[in-house]
Protein backbone atom coordinates (compact mmCIF):
# COMPACT_ATOMS: atom_id res chain seq x y z
CA UNK A 1 0.00 0.00 0.00
CA UNK A 2 0.90 3.38 -0.94
CA UNK A 3 -0.15 6.00 2.04
CA UNK A 4 0.66 9.57 0.91
CA UNK A 5 0.33 11.46 3.84
CA UNK A 6 -0.19 15.23 3.79
CA UNK A 7 2.13 16.03 0.83
CA UNK A 8 2.89 19.58 -0.14
CA UNK A 9 4.85 20.47 -2.99
CA UNK A 10 5.95 24.04 -3.81
CA UNK A 11 8.35 24.48 -7.00
CA UNK A 12 11.25 27.04 -6.32
CA UNK A 13 8.94 29.72 -8.55
CA UNK A 14 6.41 29.25 -5.42
CA UNK A 15 4.07 28.02 -7.22
CA UNK A 16 2.15 25.12 -4.79
CA UNK A 17 1.38 22.21 -7.42
CA UNK A 18 0.43 19.91 -4.76
CA UNK A 19 -1.64 20.80 -1.09
CA UNK A 20 -1.60 18.64 1.47
CA UNK A 21 -2.42 15.23 0.04
CA UNK A 22 -3.34 12.72 2.60
CA UNK A 23 -4.73 9.16 0.52
CA UNK A 24 -4.22 5.72 0.49
CA UNK A 25 -3.72 3.79 -2.89
CA UNK A 26 -4.66 0.20 -1.88
CA UNK A 27 -2.71 -2.51 -3.35
CA UNK A 28 -3.44 -4.97 -6.39
CA UNK A 29 -5.81 -2.19 -7.81
CA UNK A 30 -5.89 1.04 -10.10
CA UNK A 31 -5.98 4.45 -8.22
CA UNK A 32 -6.65 7.17 -11.07
CA UNK A 33 -5.32 11.03 -10.40
CA UNK A 34 -7.95 13.11 -12.60
CA UNK A 35 -8.33 16.62 -12.96
CA UNK A 36 -7.80 19.65 -15.41
CA UNK A 37 -4.78 20.05 -16.53
CA UNK A 38 -1.97 21.73 -14.10
CA UNK A 39 -3.86 20.66 -10.85
CA UNK A 40 -0.78 18.52 -9.75
CA UNK A 41 -1.66 14.74 -10.75
CA UNK A 42 2.31 14.24 -12.63
CA UNK A 43 3.51 15.72 -9.25
CA UNK A 44 1.78 13.87 -7.32
CA UNK A 45 2.85 10.96 -9.00
CA UNK A 46 6.60 11.85 -9.91
CA UNK A 47 6.65 12.42 -6.00
CA UNK A 48 5.93 8.47 -5.48
CA UNK A 49 9.44 7.56 -6.90
CA UNK A 50 11.06 10.52 -6.41
CA UNK A 51 11.43 12.06 -9.38
CA UNK A 52 9.94 15.25 -7.44
CA UNK A 53 10.53 15.46 -3.77
CA UNK A 54 8.23 16.85 -1.61
CA UNK A 55 7.93 19.88 0.21
CA UNK A 56 6.53 19.05 3.33
CA UNK A 57 4.96 15.11 4.28
CA UNK A 58 5.71 11.65 3.56
CA UNK A 59 5.02 8.88 1.35
CA UNK A 60 4.81 5.39 2.79
CA UNK A 61 5.42 2.03 0.46
CA UNK A 62 4.12 -0.49 2.64
CA UNK A 63 4.30 1.51 5.72
CA UNK A 64 8.01 2.63 5.39
CA UNK A 65 9.35 5.72 4.21
CA UNK A 66 10.09 5.93 0.56
CA UNK A 67 13.35 7.26 1.52
CA UNK A 68 14.44 4.56 3.44
CA UNK A 69 15.95 3.19 0.68
CA UNK A 70 18.65 4.23 -1.83
CA UNK A 71 16.33 6.04 -4.96
CA UNK A 72 17.66 4.16 -8.11
CA UNK A 73 16.39 0.97 -5.58
CA UNK A 74 12.75 2.34 -5.23
CA UNK A 75 12.45 3.51 -9.00
CA UNK A 76 13.28 -0.08 -10.43
CA UNK A 77 10.41 -1.63 -8.43
CA UNK A 78 8.02 0.54 -9.52
CA UNK A 79 7.16 0.19 -13.67
CA UNK A 80 7.00 4.04 -14.62
CA UNK A 81 5.06 4.73 -18.40
CA UNK A 82 4.93 8.19 -19.72
CA UNK A 83 2.70 9.88 -22.36
CA UNK A 84 5.06 9.47 -25.76
CA UNK A 85 6.04 6.28 -24.40
CA UNK A 86 9.68 7.82 -23.76
CA UNK A 87 11.24 4.90 -26.14
CA UNK A 88 15.02 4.69 -27.05
CA UNK A 89 15.15 5.00 -30.36
CA UNK A 90 18.68 4.05 -30.92
CA UNK A 91 17.76 0.11 -29.26
CA UNK A 92 15.38 -2.13 -30.41
CA UNK A 93 11.89 -3.65 -29.16
CA UNK A 94 12.98 -5.93 -27.54
CA UNK A 95 16.59 -4.16 -25.64
CA UNK A 96 13.85 -1.52 -24.99
CA UNK A 97 11.95 -3.39 -22.94
CA UNK A 98 15.09 -5.41 -21.51
CA UNK A 99 16.35 -2.24 -19.90
CA UNK A 100 15.26 -2.46 -16.29
CA UNK A 101 15.81 -5.99 -16.45
CA UNK A 102 19.68 -5.45 -17.22
CA UNK A 103 19.92 -2.99 -14.99
CA UNK A 104 19.02 -5.52 -12.26
CA UNK A 105 22.15 -7.69 -13.75
CA UNK A 106 19.82 -10.51 -15.86
CA UNK A 107 21.99 -11.84 -18.54
CA UNK A 108 21.20 -10.09 -21.78
CA UNK A 109 19.91 -13.74 -23.06
CA UNK A 110 17.69 -13.64 -19.64
CA UNK A 111 16.62 -10.52 -20.56
CA UNK A 112 15.58 -10.58 -24.16
CA UNK A 113 13.74 -13.90 -23.40
CA UNK A 114 11.66 -12.29 -20.44
CA UNK A 115 11.20 -9.19 -23.15
CA UNK A 116 9.76 -11.23 -25.82
CA UNK A 117 7.43 -12.90 -23.11
CA UNK A 118 6.42 -8.96 -22.67
CA UNK A 119 5.44 -8.45 -25.78
CA UNK A 120 3.25 -11.24 -26.05
CA UNK A 121 1.17 -10.00 -22.89
CA UNK A 122 0.68 -6.25 -23.94
CA UNK A 123 -0.06 -7.83 -27.64
CA UNK A 124 2.64 -6.64 -29.95
CA UNK A 125 3.64 -8.97 -32.43
CA UNK A 126 7.20 -10.52 -31.67
CA UNK A 127 7.98 -9.95 -35.37
CA UNK A 128 8.38 -6.54 -33.94
CA UNK A 129 11.24 -7.10 -31.89
CA UNK A 130 14.12 -6.40 -33.90
CA UNK A 131 12.71 -2.89 -35.03
CA UNK A 132 13.63 0.28 -34.44
CA UNK A 133 10.79 2.34 -32.28
CA UNK A 134 10.37 4.70 -35.10
CA UNK A 135 9.14 1.66 -37.15
CA UNK A 136 5.91 1.44 -35.18
CA UNK A 137 2.95 3.20 -34.74
CA UNK A 138 2.10 5.40 -31.40
CA UNK A 139 -0.18 2.91 -30.55
CA UNK A 140 2.18 -0.18 -30.48
CA UNK A 141 4.98 2.52 -29.07
CA UNK A 142 2.71 2.80 -26.52
CA UNK A 143 2.22 -1.00 -25.67
CA UNK A 144 6.40 -1.37 -25.69
CA UNK A 145 6.32 1.29 -22.74
CA UNK A 146 3.94 -0.82 -20.97
CA UNK A 147 5.78 -4.05 -21.70
CA UNK A 148 9.30 -1.96 -20.87
CA UNK A 149 7.63 -1.15 -17.33
CA UNK A 150 6.06 -4.04 -16.75
CA UNK A 151 9.35 -6.13 -17.65
CA UNK A 152 11.11 -6.76 -14.08
CA UNK A 153 7.85 -7.71 -12.78
CA UNK A 154 7.52 -5.02 -10.22
CA UNK A 155 5.03 -4.58 -7.96
CA UNK A 156 4.18 -0.98 -8.65
CA UNK A 157 3.23 0.79 -11.74
CA UNK A 158 2.90 4.52 -12.88
CA UNK A 159 1.29 5.67 -15.68
CA UNK A 160 1.30 9.06 -16.76
CA UNK A 161 -1.01 10.05 -19.22
CA UNK A 162 0.01 6.73 -21.07
CA UNK A 163 -2.85 6.76 -23.72
CA UNK A 164 -3.52 9.97 -24.13
CA UNK A 165 -1.44 10.58 -27.46
CA UNK A 166 -2.86 8.29 -29.62
CA UNK A 167 -6.51 8.22 -31.28
CA UNK A 168 -9.78 7.12 -29.28
CA UNK A 169 -10.12 3.70 -31.09
CA UNK A 170 -6.70 3.13 -30.35
CA UNK A 171 -6.81 4.08 -26.84
CA UNK A 172 -9.94 2.09 -25.90
CA UNK A 173 -8.01 -0.89 -27.47
CA UNK A 174 -4.78 0.24 -25.08
CA UNK A 175 -7.54 0.55 -22.30
CA UNK A 176 -9.22 -2.94 -22.60
CA UNK A 177 -5.91 -4.44 -22.79
CA UNK A 178 -4.50 -2.78 -19.12
CA UNK A 179 -7.41 -4.15 -17.82
CA UNK A 180 -7.01 -7.56 -18.88
CA UNK A 181 -3.18 -7.35 -17.61
CA UNK A 182 -4.26 -5.96 -14.64
CA UNK A 183 -6.73 -9.59 -14.14
CA UNK A 184 -3.52 -11.47 -14.72
CA UNK A 185 -0.77 -9.74 -12.60
CA UNK A 186 -3.21 -7.62 -9.86
CA UNK A 187 -0.34 -4.74 -9.79
CA UNK A 188 -0.64 -1.59 -7.71
CA UNK A 189 -1.04 0.80 -10.38
CA UNK A 190 -1.09 4.75 -10.33
CA UNK A 191 -2.62 6.00 -13.50
CA UNK A 192 -2.51 9.79 -14.52
CA UNK A 193 -5.44 11.02 -16.87
CA UNK A 194 -7.49 14.30 -17.75
CA UNK A 195 -9.86 12.44 -19.38
CA UNK A 196 -12.63 10.99 -16.44
CA UNK A 197 -14.13 8.79 -19.04
CA UNK A 198 -10.83 6.73 -18.61
CA UNK A 199 -10.87 7.36 -15.17
CA UNK A 200 -14.06 6.16 -14.24
CA UNK A 201 -13.28 2.95 -17.07
CA UNK A 202 -9.91 2.18 -15.45
CA UNK A 203 -10.28 3.51 -11.70
CA UNK A 204 -10.81 0.86 -8.61
CA UNK A 205 -10.51 4.34 -7.07
CA UNK A 206 -10.73 7.85 -8.72
CA UNK A 207 -8.91 10.64 -6.96
CA UNK A 208 -10.33 13.86 -8.41
CA UNK A 209 -8.21 16.53 -8.07
CA UNK A 210 -9.01 20.15 -9.09
CA UNK A 211 -6.38 23.30 -9.51
CA UNK A 212 -4.27 24.15 -6.70
CA UNK A 213 -3.04 20.72 -6.28
CA UNK A 214 -6.17 20.11 -4.00
CA UNK A 215 -8.05 16.40 -3.63
CA UNK A 216 -11.74 17.04 -4.47
CA UNK A 217 -13.11 13.61 -4.11
CA UNK A 218 -11.67 10.29 -3.47
CA UNK A 219 -13.63 7.40 -4.32
CA UNK A 220 -14.88 4.23 -6.34
CA UNK A 221 -16.23 5.42 -9.56
CA UNK A 222 -19.68 4.22 -8.92
CA UNK A 223 -19.69 6.48 -5.92
CA UNK A 224 -17.93 9.37 -7.65
CA UNK A 225 -21.19 9.26 -10.14
CA UNK A 226 -23.80 8.51 -7.52
CA UNK A 227 -22.60 11.26 -5.09
CA UNK A 228 -20.20 13.75 -6.36
CA UNK A 229 -18.51 16.01 -3.48
CA UNK A 230 -19.86 19.20 -4.59
CA UNK A 231 -19.79 21.22 -7.54
CA UNK A 232 -16.64 21.03 -9.06
CA UNK A 233 -17.03 17.17 -9.18
CA UNK A 234 -20.24 17.03 -10.43
CA UNK A 235 -19.01 19.92 -13.63
CA UNK A 236 -16.13 17.67 -14.22
CA UNK A 237 -18.00 14.76 -14.68
CA UNK A 238 -19.97 16.02 -16.99
CA UNK A 239 -23.84 15.86 -17.96
CA UNK A 240 -25.06 12.54 -18.75
CA UNK A 241 -23.02 11.21 -15.25
CA UNK A 242 -26.88 9.12 -14.54
CA UNK A 243 -26.33 7.12 -17.36
CA UNK A 244 -22.88 6.69 -17.08
CA UNK A 245 -23.45 5.09 -13.52
CA UNK A 246 -25.93 2.33 -15.27
CA UNK A 247 -22.25 0.73 -16.53
CA UNK A 248 -21.78 -0.23 -13.17
CA UNK A 249 -24.98 -2.30 -12.68
CA UNK A 250 -25.13 -5.72 -14.55
CA UNK A 251 -27.86 -6.92 -16.93
CA UNK A 252 -28.03 -10.37 -15.85
CA UNK A 253 -30.94 -9.54 -13.59
CA UNK A 254 -33.18 -8.50 -16.71
CA UNK A 255 -36.28 -10.70 -16.83
CA UNK A 256 -36.02 -11.19 -20.91
CA UNK A 257 -38.75 -12.54 -23.09
CA UNK A 258 -38.71 -15.60 -25.66
CA UNK A 259 -42.21 -15.06 -26.88
CA UNK A 260 -41.93 -11.81 -29.40
CA UNK A 261 -38.71 -14.08 -31.20
CA UNK A 262 -39.73 -15.68 -34.55
CA UNK A 263 -37.51 -17.08 -37.06
CA UNK A 264 -37.85 -15.87 -40.53
CA UNK A 265 -39.29 -19.43 -41.78
CA UNK A 266 -41.95 -19.05 -39.45
CA UNK A 267 -45.30 -20.68 -40.53
CA UNK A 268 -48.74 -18.49 -40.31
CA UNK A 269 -49.66 -20.89 -36.78
CA UNK A 270 -46.66 -19.46 -35.28
CA UNK A 271 -46.45 -16.02 -36.11
CA UNK A 272 -49.98 -16.05 -34.89
CA UNK A 273 -48.90 -17.46 -31.61
CA UNK A 274 -46.09 -14.77 -30.80
CA UNK A 275 -48.13 -12.16 -31.90
CA UNK A 276 -50.85 -12.88 -29.36
CA UNK A 277 -47.06 -12.32 -27.14
CA UNK A 278 -47.60 -8.86 -25.14
CA UNK A 279 -45.45 -7.04 -27.48
CA UNK A 280 -46.53 -4.97 -30.21
CA UNK A 281 -43.89 -6.47 -32.13
CA UNK A 282 -41.68 -9.45 -33.26
CA UNK A 283 -38.01 -9.94 -33.64
CA UNK A 284 -37.25 -11.68 -36.50
CA UNK A 285 -34.43 -14.02 -36.87
CA UNK A 286 -32.22 -16.05 -39.50
CA UNK A 287 -32.14 -19.68 -39.04
CA UNK A 288 -29.83 -19.73 -37.37
CA UNK A 289 -31.56 -17.79 -34.73
CA UNK A 290 -29.14 -13.95 -35.27
CA UNK A 291 -31.84 -10.72 -35.14
CA UNK A 292 -32.60 -9.24 -38.16
CA UNK A 293 -34.83 -6.66 -37.31
CA UNK A 294 -38.16 -5.94 -35.86
CA UNK A 295 -41.63 -6.45 -37.43
CA UNK A 296 -45.18 -5.55 -36.84
CA UNK A 297 -47.66 -8.43 -36.58
CA UNK A 298 -49.67 -7.69 -38.99
CA UNK A 299 -47.16 -6.85 -41.61
CA UNK A 300 -45.64 -10.31 -41.39
CA UNK A 301 -46.68 -13.09 -44.08
CA UNK A 302 -45.62 -16.40 -43.27
CA UNK A 303 -43.00 -17.97 -46.18
CA UNK A 304 -42.83 -13.79 -47.21
CA UNK A 305 -40.59 -12.56 -44.95
CA UNK A 306 -38.61 -9.62 -46.44
CA UNK A 307 -36.01 -8.76 -44.02
CA UNK A 308 -35.30 -5.38 -45.69
CA UNK A 309 -38.29 -4.17 -44.52
CA UNK A 310 -37.90 -4.79 -41.11
CA UNK A 311 -37.07 -2.17 -38.41
CA UNK A 312 -33.60 -1.69 -36.94
CA UNK A 313 -33.10 -3.61 -33.72
CA UNK A 314 -30.74 -1.37 -32.60
CA UNK A 315 -27.22 -2.80 -30.89
CA UNK A 316 -27.66 -5.86 -28.51
CA UNK A 317 -26.70 -6.48 -25.59
CA UNK A 318 -25.10 -9.46 -23.61
CA UNK A 319 -26.44 -10.20 -20.28
CA UNK A 320 -24.21 -11.12 -18.22
CA UNK A 321 -20.85 -9.57 -19.74
CA UNK A 322 -22.88 -5.94 -20.79
CA UNK A 323 -23.91 -3.55 -18.28
CA UNK A 324 -27.61 -1.87 -17.96
CA UNK A 325 -26.16 0.89 -19.87
CA UNK A 326 -25.87 -1.41 -22.89
CA UNK A 327 -29.06 -2.59 -22.65
CA UNK A 328 -30.57 0.77 -22.40
CA UNK A 329 -28.66 2.32 -25.04
CA UNK A 330 -29.85 -0.89 -27.11
CA UNK A 331 -33.63 -0.14 -26.12
CA UNK A 332 -32.92 3.50 -27.48
CA UNK A 333 -31.47 3.04 -30.43
CA UNK A 334 -34.10 0.26 -31.63
CA UNK A 335 -37.30 2.41 -33.27
CA UNK A 336 -39.46 -0.05 -30.83
CA UNK A 337 -37.97 0.95 -27.87
CA UNK A 338 -37.05 -3.02 -27.22
CA UNK A 339 -33.45 -4.39 -26.42
CA UNK A 340 -32.10 -7.62 -27.70
CA UNK A 341 -30.43 -9.70 -26.01
CA UNK A 342 -27.66 -12.06 -27.43
CA UNK A 343 -25.43 -15.00 -26.32
CA UNK A 344 -21.69 -15.09 -27.00
CA UNK A 345 -22.38 -16.28 -30.90
CA UNK A 346 -24.79 -13.15 -31.62
CA UNK A 347 -27.92 -15.08 -31.40
CA UNK A 348 -31.08 -13.36 -30.06
CA UNK A 349 -31.79 -14.91 -26.30
CA UNK A 350 -34.65 -12.66 -25.26
CA UNK A 351 -36.07 -9.24 -26.11
CA UNK A 352 -36.82 -6.53 -23.36
CA UNK A 353 -38.85 -3.07 -23.33
CA UNK A 354 -37.94 0.24 -21.60
CA UNK A 355 -40.00 -0.15 -19.04
CA UNK A 356 -38.43 -3.19 -17.92
CA UNK A 357 -35.00 -2.14 -18.08
CA UNK A 358 -36.41 1.04 -16.35
CA UNK A 359 -37.67 -1.23 -13.64
CA UNK A 360 -34.36 -2.98 -13.61
CA UNK A 361 -32.87 0.49 -12.86
CA UNK A 362 -34.82 1.20 -10.19
CA UNK A 363 -33.78 -2.02 -8.25
CA UNK A 364 -30.25 -1.75 -8.99
CA UNK A 365 -30.27 1.88 -7.41
CA UNK A 366 -32.40 0.82 -4.80
CA UNK A 367 -30.20 -1.99 -3.77
CA UNK A 368 -27.09 0.21 -3.94
CA UNK A 369 -25.59 -3.00 -6.56
CA UNK A 370 -22.83 -0.78 -7.77
CA UNK A 371 -19.66 -2.44 -6.64
CA UNK A 372 -18.97 -5.11 -9.53
CA UNK A 373 -18.07 -3.60 -12.59
CA UNK A 374 -19.43 -4.87 -16.19
CA UNK A 375 -18.16 -3.80 -19.45
CA UNK A 376 -20.13 -1.72 -21.98
CA UNK B 1 51.80 25.78 -67.25
CA UNK B 2 48.63 25.11 -65.63
CA UNK B 3 47.87 23.57 -61.58
CA UNK B 4 47.06 20.46 -63.05
CA UNK B 5 50.85 20.33 -64.76
CA UNK B 6 52.36 21.27 -61.65
CA UNK B 7 50.60 18.54 -59.86
CA UNK B 8 51.11 15.66 -62.44
CA UNK B 9 54.62 16.99 -62.33
CA UNK B 10 55.05 17.05 -58.53
CA UNK B 11 53.68 13.65 -57.97
CA UNK B 12 55.45 11.92 -60.92
CA UNK B 13 58.75 12.75 -59.77
CA UNK B 14 60.34 9.42 -57.81
CA UNK B 15 62.39 11.89 -55.98
CA UNK B 16 59.24 13.21 -54.01
CA UNK B 17 58.06 9.86 -53.00
CA UNK B 18 61.42 8.69 -50.73
CA UNK B 19 63.51 10.10 -47.90
CA UNK B 20 62.85 12.85 -44.73
CA UNK B 21 61.29 15.29 -47.20
CA UNK B 22 59.50 12.41 -49.32
CA UNK B 23 55.45 12.36 -49.28
CA UNK B 24 55.03 9.42 -47.04
CA UNK B 25 57.24 10.85 -44.39
CA UNK B 26 55.61 14.29 -44.57
CA UNK B 27 52.02 12.87 -44.39
CA UNK B 28 53.09 10.77 -41.75
CA UNK B 29 53.95 14.03 -39.92
CA UNK B 30 51.31 15.46 -40.75
CA UNK B 31 48.71 12.58 -39.50
CA UNK B 32 50.78 12.63 -36.20
CA UNK B 33 50.21 16.57 -35.69
CA UNK B 34 46.82 16.35 -36.58
CA UNK B 35 45.69 12.74 -34.30
CA UNK B 36 47.91 14.70 -31.43
CA UNK B 37 45.99 17.92 -31.70
CA UNK B 38 42.25 15.96 -32.59
CA UNK B 39 43.00 14.18 -29.58
CA UNK B 40 43.99 16.97 -27.21
CA UNK B 41 41.09 18.74 -28.46
CA UNK B 42 38.54 15.81 -27.83
CA UNK B 43 39.85 15.47 -24.28
CA UNK B 44 38.93 18.90 -23.24
CA UNK B 45 36.02 19.28 -25.52
CA UNK B 46 33.72 16.31 -25.25
CA UNK B 47 33.72 15.77 -21.51
CA UNK B 48 33.25 19.29 -20.53
CA UNK B 49 30.44 19.45 -23.62
CA UNK B 50 28.74 16.07 -22.53
CA UNK B 51 28.14 17.52 -18.46
CA UNK B 52 27.20 20.74 -19.31
CA UNK B 53 24.88 19.18 -22.27
CA UNK B 54 23.70 16.58 -19.48
CA UNK B 55 23.16 19.02 -16.62
CA UNK B 56 21.64 21.72 -19.33
CA UNK B 57 24.52 24.03 -18.13
CA UNK B 58 27.03 26.72 -18.65
CA UNK B 59 25.69 27.09 -22.46
CA UNK B 60 26.14 30.82 -22.01
CA UNK B 61 30.20 30.40 -20.96
CA UNK B 62 30.54 27.80 -23.65
CA UNK B 63 29.66 30.16 -26.03
CA UNK B 64 31.40 32.61 -24.73
CA UNK B 65 34.94 30.63 -24.84
CA UNK B 66 33.92 29.31 -28.64
CA UNK B 67 33.62 32.71 -29.87
CA UNK B 68 36.59 34.22 -28.76
CA UNK B 69 38.32 30.80 -29.77
CA UNK B 70 37.35 30.99 -33.24
CA UNK B 71 38.16 34.55 -32.81
CA UNK B 72 41.99 33.94 -32.02
CA UNK B 73 44.05 33.67 -35.02
CA UNK B 74 45.63 30.39 -35.28
CA UNK B 75 48.86 32.07 -37.01
CA UNK B 76 49.33 34.95 -34.31
CA UNK B 77 48.81 33.04 -31.61
CA UNK B 78 51.74 30.44 -33.20
CA UNK B 79 53.75 33.31 -33.63
CA UNK B 80 53.44 34.42 -30.04
CA UNK B 81 53.77 30.71 -28.47
CA UNK B 82 56.65 30.48 -30.25
CA UNK B 83 58.04 33.60 -29.13
CA UNK B 84 57.62 32.65 -25.34
CA UNK B 85 58.07 29.31 -25.50
CA UNK B 86 60.65 28.72 -28.62
CA UNK B 87 60.71 25.62 -31.05
CA UNK B 88 58.99 22.47 -30.58
CA UNK B 89 55.72 20.83 -30.63
CA UNK B 90 53.79 22.58 -27.75
CA UNK B 91 53.86 26.26 -30.11
CA UNK B 92 52.44 24.07 -32.76
CA UNK B 93 49.39 22.22 -30.62
CA UNK B 94 48.11 24.94 -28.88
CA UNK B 95 46.81 27.03 -31.66
CA UNK B 96 46.08 23.84 -33.01
CA UNK B 97 43.91 22.26 -29.81
CA UNK B 98 42.38 26.21 -29.17
CA UNK B 99 40.82 25.83 -33.08
CA UNK B 100 39.66 22.44 -32.53
CA UNK B 101 38.11 23.09 -29.02
CA UNK B 102 34.98 25.24 -29.80
CA UNK B 103 33.33 23.12 -32.75
CA UNK B 104 34.18 19.97 -30.62
CA UNK B 105 32.65 21.43 -27.43
CA UNK B 106 29.46 23.76 -28.54
CA UNK B 107 28.52 21.15 -31.14
CA UNK B 108 28.66 18.05 -28.00
CA UNK B 109 26.76 20.47 -25.58
CA UNK B 110 24.10 21.36 -28.51
CA UNK B 111 23.94 17.50 -29.37
CA UNK B 112 23.00 16.71 -25.52
CA UNK B 113 20.46 19.65 -25.43
CA UNK B 114 18.49 18.52 -28.39
CA UNK B 115 18.05 15.27 -27.42
CA UNK B 116 14.61 14.30 -26.93
CA UNK B 117 13.63 15.14 -23.06
CA UNK B 118 11.22 12.03 -22.18
CA UNK B 119 12.99 8.77 -23.01
CA UNK B 120 15.50 10.74 -20.38
CA UNK B 121 12.84 10.96 -18.03
CA UNK B 122 11.80 7.58 -18.81
CA UNK B 123 15.22 6.39 -18.07
CA UNK B 124 15.41 8.32 -14.64
CA UNK B 125 12.02 7.48 -13.66
CA UNK B 126 13.30 3.28 -14.03
CA UNK B 127 16.29 3.93 -11.88
CA UNK B 128 18.84 4.66 -14.52
CA UNK B 129 22.24 6.67 -12.87
CA UNK B 130 23.08 10.02 -14.28
CA UNK B 131 26.23 8.28 -15.88
CA UNK B 132 24.17 5.61 -17.57
CA UNK B 133 21.47 8.07 -18.53
CA UNK B 134 24.29 10.15 -20.05
CA UNK B 135 25.99 7.18 -22.36
CA UNK B 136 23.69 4.80 -22.60
CA UNK B 137 20.37 6.73 -23.67
CA UNK B 138 21.73 10.72 -24.35
CA UNK B 139 25.11 9.68 -26.13
CA UNK B 140 24.19 7.26 -28.46
CA UNK B 141 21.10 9.64 -29.96
CA UNK B 142 23.40 12.36 -30.09
CA UNK B 143 26.47 11.11 -31.32
CA UNK B 144 25.63 11.89 -34.88
CA UNK B 145 25.77 15.65 -34.34
CA UNK B 146 29.03 14.87 -31.85
CA UNK B 147 30.66 12.84 -34.74
CA UNK B 148 29.80 16.30 -36.91
CA UNK B 149 31.47 18.76 -34.57
CA UNK B 150 34.23 16.40 -34.72
CA UNK B 151 35.00 15.95 -37.77
CA UNK B 152 34.52 20.16 -38.13
CA UNK B 153 37.60 19.99 -35.96
CA UNK B 154 39.16 17.49 -37.83
CA UNK B 155 39.00 19.10 -41.15
CA UNK B 156 39.94 22.42 -39.45
CA UNK B 157 43.13 20.93 -37.76
CA UNK B 158 44.27 18.88 -40.82
CA UNK B 159 44.51 22.09 -43.22
CA UNK B 160 45.91 24.49 -40.59
CA UNK B 161 48.31 22.04 -39.25
CA UNK B 162 50.66 23.00 -42.37
CA UNK B 163 51.83 25.83 -39.92
CA UNK B 164 54.18 23.48 -38.41
CA UNK B 165 56.20 24.63 -40.88
CA UNK B 166 56.67 27.67 -39.74
CA UNK B 167 58.75 27.07 -36.65
CA UNK B 168 60.71 24.49 -38.75
CA UNK B 169 58.52 21.30 -37.76
CA UNK B 170 57.22 19.23 -40.95
CA UNK B 171 53.97 18.04 -42.32
CA UNK B 172 52.84 19.10 -45.43
CA UNK B 173 53.04 22.49 -44.54
CA UNK B 174 56.83 22.04 -45.48
CA UNK B 175 56.05 22.06 -49.17
CA UNK B 176 54.03 24.82 -48.96
CA UNK B 177 56.77 26.94 -47.33
CA UNK B 178 59.85 26.28 -48.50
CA UNK B 179 58.16 26.21 -52.27
CA UNK B 180 56.59 29.55 -51.69
CA UNK B 181 60.60 30.37 -50.35
CA UNK B 182 62.53 28.73 -53.55
CA UNK B 183 59.49 29.94 -55.92
CA UNK B 184 59.31 26.13 -56.28
CA UNK B 185 55.30 26.54 -57.44
CA UNK B 186 55.05 22.73 -58.32
CA UNK B 187 56.09 22.08 -54.38
CA UNK B 188 53.58 24.58 -53.14
CA UNK B 189 50.43 23.02 -55.30
CA UNK B 190 51.70 19.63 -54.90
CA UNK B 191 51.71 20.35 -51.00
CA UNK B 192 48.05 21.83 -51.10
CA UNK B 193 46.90 19.29 -53.13
CA UNK B 194 48.11 16.31 -50.33
CA UNK B 195 46.28 18.85 -47.54
CA UNK B 196 43.15 19.10 -49.72
CA UNK B 197 43.40 15.11 -50.02
CA UNK B 198 43.99 14.39 -46.10
CA UNK B 199 41.10 16.49 -45.45
CA UNK B 200 38.72 14.58 -47.97
CA UNK B 201 39.77 11.20 -46.51
CA UNK B 202 39.13 12.56 -43.44
CA UNK B 203 35.85 13.11 -44.19
CA UNK B 204 35.42 9.56 -45.35
CA UNK B 205 37.07 7.86 -42.18
CA UNK B 206 34.36 10.35 -40.24
CA UNK B 207 31.29 8.62 -42.47
CA UNK B 208 32.37 5.32 -42.03
CA UNK B 209 32.58 5.96 -38.11
CA UNK B 210 28.90 7.28 -38.34
CA UNK B 211 27.79 4.39 -40.57
CA UNK B 212 29.36 1.86 -37.58
CA UNK B 213 29.00 3.40 -34.64
CA UNK B 214 25.44 5.18 -35.01
CA UNK B 215 22.08 2.53 -34.29
CA UNK B 216 19.95 2.31 -37.43
CA UNK B 217 17.25 3.61 -34.94
CA UNK B 218 18.52 6.72 -34.88
CA UNK B 219 20.60 6.91 -38.51
CA UNK B 220 16.91 7.06 -40.17
CA UNK B 221 16.60 10.50 -40.12
N1 LIG C 1 9.29 22.06 -12.44
C1 LIG C 1 8.31 22.95 -12.17
N2 LIG C 1 8.58 24.18 -11.74
C2 LIG C 1 7.60 25.06 -11.45
N3 LIG C 1 6.30 24.80 -11.57
C3 LIG C 1 5.95 23.57 -12.00
C4 LIG C 1 6.93 22.59 -12.33
N4 LIG C 1 6.29 21.46 -12.73
C5 LIG C 1 4.98 21.74 -12.66
N5 LIG C 1 4.77 23.01 -12.22
C6 LIG C 1 3.47 23.65 -11.98
O1 LIG C 1 2.81 22.91 -10.98
C7 LIG C 1 1.43 22.79 -11.30
C8 LIG C 1 1.06 21.33 -11.40
O2 LIG C 1 1.72 20.74 -12.48
P1 LIG C 1 1.54 19.23 -12.90
O3 LIG C 1 1.75 18.37 -11.71
O4 LIG C 1 2.41 18.97 -14.07
O5 LIG C 1 0.01 19.20 -13.31
P2 LIG C 1 -0.82 18.15 -14.18
O6 LIG C 1 0.01 16.93 -14.39
O7 LIG C 1 -2.04 17.90 -13.37
O8 LIG C 1 -1.16 18.83 -15.46
C9 LIG C 1 1.22 23.57 -12.58
O9 LIG C 1 0.78 24.85 -12.24
C10 LIG C 1 2.59 23.62 -13.19
O10 LIG C 1 2.74 24.77 -13.96
MG1 LIG D 1 0.63 16.06 -16.25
Amino acid sequence: MIRIDSVTKRYPDGTVAVDRLSLEIPDRSITVFVGPSGCGKTTTLRMINRMVEPSEGRILLDGADIHAQPVNTLRRSMGYVIQNAGLFQHRTIVDNIATVPRLLGWSKQKARARAAELMERVGLDTALAKRYPYQLSGGQQQRVGVARALAADPPVLLMDEPFSAVDPVVRKGLQDELLRIQDELGKTIVFVTHDIDEAIKLGTMVAVMRTGGHLAQYAPPAELLTAPADEFVEDFLGADRGIRRLSFFPSTGLELQRAPIVAIDADAGRLGARASADAPYLLVTDLDGRPLGWGEPQDLTAGSIDPARLLSYGRPFMPGRDSLRAALDGSVLSPTGWAVAVDGEGRAVGVVSQQVIGAAIRTAHAEGRDDARVGG
Amino acid sequence: MNVLNFIHAFFSDSSHWHGYDGIPARVWEHIQYSLEALGYAALIGLPVGLVTGHYGRGGNTLALIATAGRALPSFGLLVLMFIWLGFGLLPVMIPLVILAVPPILVTTYEALRSVDPSPVDAARGMGMTESRILFQVELPVALPLILSGLRSAAIQIVSTATIAAYVSLGGLGRYIIDGLYQKNYEKVVGGATLVAAMALVTLGIFWAVARLTVSPGVRRS
